[in-house]
């Protein structure tokens, strides 16, 4: 209906029409680039861990000096640990999951020389291990105590007799067969045989691709360092935290009580980067969203004051209301569908840039959508009160200024 | 004329402050967002030690595995460790200037006093070169000599921080520590030293802290030690103990080189050739001869030390400032249309377009240089952000005045940028159809 009077309105300020395009255009193609890569942070953030990570406590243990006695200070470490209050299981362990340090080594299936090897991050822990981390087990069984070796074993450095090892691990070694009962031979040719296996666990690192490929061998670390994993009944770890501290700080004094805190501490630490990238972005989004907006209604605002004539002027031929407020939502309207489809191509465009050159994942099109509806939901906000303003102009003013 | 201008500037833009903070507040928002990430990127990237880059080289001798390369996504590199013999082998070079082997170790420091609980401590095994090679500053003493290097003496430099939890920031040189089970004679405390970016070993993360005990390198010879780098092993070997770590094929040690010309640097690469060439001989390094001498900076890059997900991020602040560019120029174009009568009587009374040119282009400075000022707090503000949300980036986002300058710069560069078609725009008016409408 009046679409030509408004081509020509918007032609005759091409160079306004073209910037507020634009400036849909490239708000729209930040947009949907940014909220794609924050979704994309969140979901790697948000990945099941298979743990119970809100009640495990972690502590370091290390010995020095000449009177330290390693197994001794274990056992008595594990008495005193496992007495406190709401604690469930503790395990030793050599290293910390999802804490970012670990050992890895390959593992075959078969004993076959061109058997293919699998890259394992590998733990060394005791019988409590599956409730200390509250993981599942899907087949076979836990270890028993007797099968841990102490780190005075003479065979302590020999590979395990018995593993347990994640689902996805058993997978890749034994192409999907049941694996319990079944051999997992290291690069020496030892072999241990798998006991159980875990539905599913993170490994140490967060970022490897293999991230849940992970083997646990029921032994004790050698040295004089040891970690341990302490599951509490849920609501109680905030409490046990410096419980730990004291506890085993005052239960030895040759060896240093390091790094108590919880297991979610050290999963946070590990997200660190990914979490601070999504804010980042997050924050982006928000902030270009709010400056776009306010730049429309400035825009729109300074055109409703050039037109101040000439709406008076049609109110006075006896356009209603309503008509000048349409005729501005409508303006927007065009300007903001226009700029929008420029912005689709450059959105695609900066994603396949960004696709190329440093290894973003490709948009998924849901994002698109979105960021189309909230830049015409943007725009027809942001003109509102400018075109509301448009409708108070008193026709008298035409016959003023004339 | 200059201040004539400004004058007109000011009133200009005070006569409909909305716009004109909306302007303002464009250009901050978009300059202090793009800046945020610039400063922790600049930090990243930029040389740590600037006067002598280029004449430090990471040694790479590439001793891994036939059957495939160390790294998955730069097969043409050389793993970034050594194993301890090549390393212990490569020390006995005369050509290098300086050289050391380095790795890093956990020490329990055990206090003499009673008051001082026992603490750990990363220490780093090193030769006495390390200090001048990386021109480390000595707040007592110095580095150890040739002969506790000869003879793996239980000497100790420490870090300021130590020292003070141990000495009470005294002089310390001729007093001894324990560390572990072993007592270490104090040759040196060194002064507050903090490289951006640890280049010289960037294996446990990048912006790691600087150890604070320095010990020789050749105790880890002849001594059991903690080590608490990264050990990467690729062949099937039986390693039991700590010497048969040392004897393996594992990749342990760090090396670097001061190599001053490019003769020498020519001669040292020889060298090493010639070392892998002989241990060919004896059945080791099949791969093919791939023996790498790289500048800091070129380090810097093999270690990916500006990831990808950060230059993502920088770009996306880049596209930002752009977006809040187009949208300043819309504003100001709008509001020299709105002066289009002014401006048209001012050239009917026969100012020149220069003149009018040289004048709005001056309002647009004006709103870069206050929009500068609001990037700068807002960029501040991004980076204390960014500090909450990054446990080690408060060693990299210190300001400095090249930060400060290209701020103040980006801000008037992109607001004049804004206003130049604006103000082109406003020059081309014909007065005359101005003037009719007053």
């Amino acid at each position: 209906m009046e679409l030509r009077p408004i081509l020509s309105a918007m032609w005759r300020n091409r160079t306004g029409s073209v910037l507020v395009a634009m400036q849909i255009a490239l708000t729209l193609a930040i947009v949907v680039n940014c909220m794609f890569m924050t979704k994309e942070r969140v979901d790697f953030v948000n990945r099941p861990s298979g743990m119970d990570i809100e009640n495990i406590v972690v502590a370091d243990s290390v010995g020095f000096g000449s009177d330290y006695e390693h197994d001794r200070t274990i056992d008595e470490d594990l008495r005193l640990l496992r007495e406190l209050p709401g604690v469930i299981a503790v395990s030793p362990t050599r290293s910390i999951p999802m804490s970012g340090s670990g050992s890895a080594n390959g593992f075959a299936g078969s004993r076959d020389d061109d058997a293919p090897r699998h890259t394992a991050n590998y733990y060394f822990v005791n019988e409590d291990i599956l409730d200390a981390l509250g993981v599942k087990l899907e087949s076979g069984r836990a270890f028993r105590d007797t099968e841990v070796r102490r780190a005075d074993d003479p065979d302590l450095d020999r590979l395990s007799p018995q593993v347990i090892i994640t689902r996805a691990l058993a997978d890749k070694l034994f192409d999907g067969e049941p694996a319990v009962g079944r051999l997992m031979y290291d690069g020496l040719g030892e072999s241990s045989e798998v006991v159980g296996v875990i539905e599913h666990m993170f490994g140490a690192w967060v970022s490897w691709s293999d991230f849940d490929q992970v083997a646990m061998f029921p032994r004790r670390t050698g040295g004089t360092q040891t970690r341990y994993l302490i599951r509490a009944e849920p609501g109680r770890r905030d409490a046990l935290v410096p419980l730990v501290e004291t506890t085993l700080s005052e239960a030895n004094r040759t060896r240093l009580v390091r790094n108590v805190r919880t297991m979610e501490e050290v999963v946070s630490n590990s997200y660190e980067g990914d979490r601070a990238i999504a804010t980042t972005l997050s924050v982006a989004v928000v902030l270009l969203l709010s400056v776009t907006g306010l730049g429309i209604v400035g825009l729109a605002s300074f055109t409703v004051r050039q037109r101040t004539k000439q709406i008076g002027t049609r109110r006075a031929i006896g356009a209603r209301k309503r008509d000048i407020i349409r005729y501005f939502l409508l303006e927007n309207w065009l300007m903001t569908t226009i700029g929008i489809v420029i912005g689709t191509a450059l959105t695609i465009g900066i994603n396949y840039g960004l696709a190329s050159a440093f290894e973003v994942e490709q948009l998924d099109y849901v994002f698109l959508v979105i960021g189309m509806f909230l830049l015409w939901l943007l725009g027809f906000l942001a003109v509102v009160a400018p075109a509301r303003r448009a409708a108070k102009v008193s026709p008298a003013i035409a016959t003023r200024t004339v | 004329m200059f201040f004539y201008n400004l004058r007109l500037a000011r009133m200009s833009l005070m006569k409909q402050p909305g716009l004109t903070a909306l302007m303002v507040a464009a250009i901050g928002i978009g300059v202090g967002a793009c800046m945020t990430i610039v400063t922790y990127v600049y930090a990243l990237s930029s040389d740590p030690i600037p006067d002598k880059s280029e004449e430090l080289f990471a040694v790479r001798l590439d001793s891994w595995n036939p059957d495939e390369p160390y790294w998955d996504n730069k097969p043409e590199e050389a793993p970034e460790q050594l194993t301890h013999r090549d390393a212990m082998a490569l020390l006995e070079s005369t050509i290098p200037t300086r050289h050391a082997a380095m790795r890093k170790a956990v020490y329990t420091v055990v206090p003499d006093s009673e008051d001082v609980a026992p603490f750990l401590n990363i220490a780093r095994m090193t030769g006495r070169d390390f200090f001048e090679m990386f021109q480390v500053p000595f707040l007592y003493g110095g580095s150890w000599d040739e002969s506790a290097d000869a003879n793996a003496e239980s000497v100790v430099v420490l870090g300021r921080e130590t020292n003070e939890k141990l000495f009470g920031d005294t002089n310390s040189v001729g007093e001894t520590v324990l560390l572990g089970t072993e007592r270490f004679t104090v040759v040196g405390v060194i002064d507050a030293w903090q490289p951006a970016v640890l280049f010289y070993d960037m294996n446990n993360g990048e912006t790691n802290p600087v150890e604070d005990i320095f010990v020789p390198f050749t105790i880890s010879d002849r001594r059991e030690i903690a080590g608490a780098g990264n050990t990467n092993c690729w062949k099937d070997e039986q390693i039991d103990t700590y010497w048969d770590l040392l004897q393996s094929e594992c990749v342990i040690v760090q090396f670097w080189a001061e190599l001053e010309t490019p003769q020498q640097k020519a001669e040292y690469q020889a060298w090493l050739d010639n070392y892998t060439e002989g241990q060919k001989a004896l059945g080791r390094f099949e791969r093919p001869t791939n023996n790498r001498l790289s500048t800091v900076t070129e380090w810097m890059k093999v270690n990916d030390v500006a990831s990808n997900e950060v230059l993502v991020v920088m770009w996306v602040g880049f596209l930002f400032l752009a977006a809040c560019l187009v949208n300043t120029i819309g504003l100001i174009l709008a509001r020299f249309i709105a002066k289009a009568p002014v401006i048209g009587l001012r050239r009917a009374l026969g100012a020149s377009k220069g003149a009018i040119f040289r004048q709005h282009l001056l309002e647009v400075a004006l709103v870069g240089v206050v929009g500068g000022a609001l990037g700068l707090v807002l960029s501040r503000l991004g980076v204390m952000g960014v500090r909450r949300m990054l446990s080690d980036a408060d060693r990299l986002t210190g300001m400095n005045l090249d930060l400060l300058f290209m701020t103040f710069g980006i801000a008037v560069l992109s607001a004049i940028l804004a206003g130049l078609y604006p103000t082109w725009r406003v020059c081309q008016m014909a007065p005359a159809g101005y003037l009719k409408t007053q």
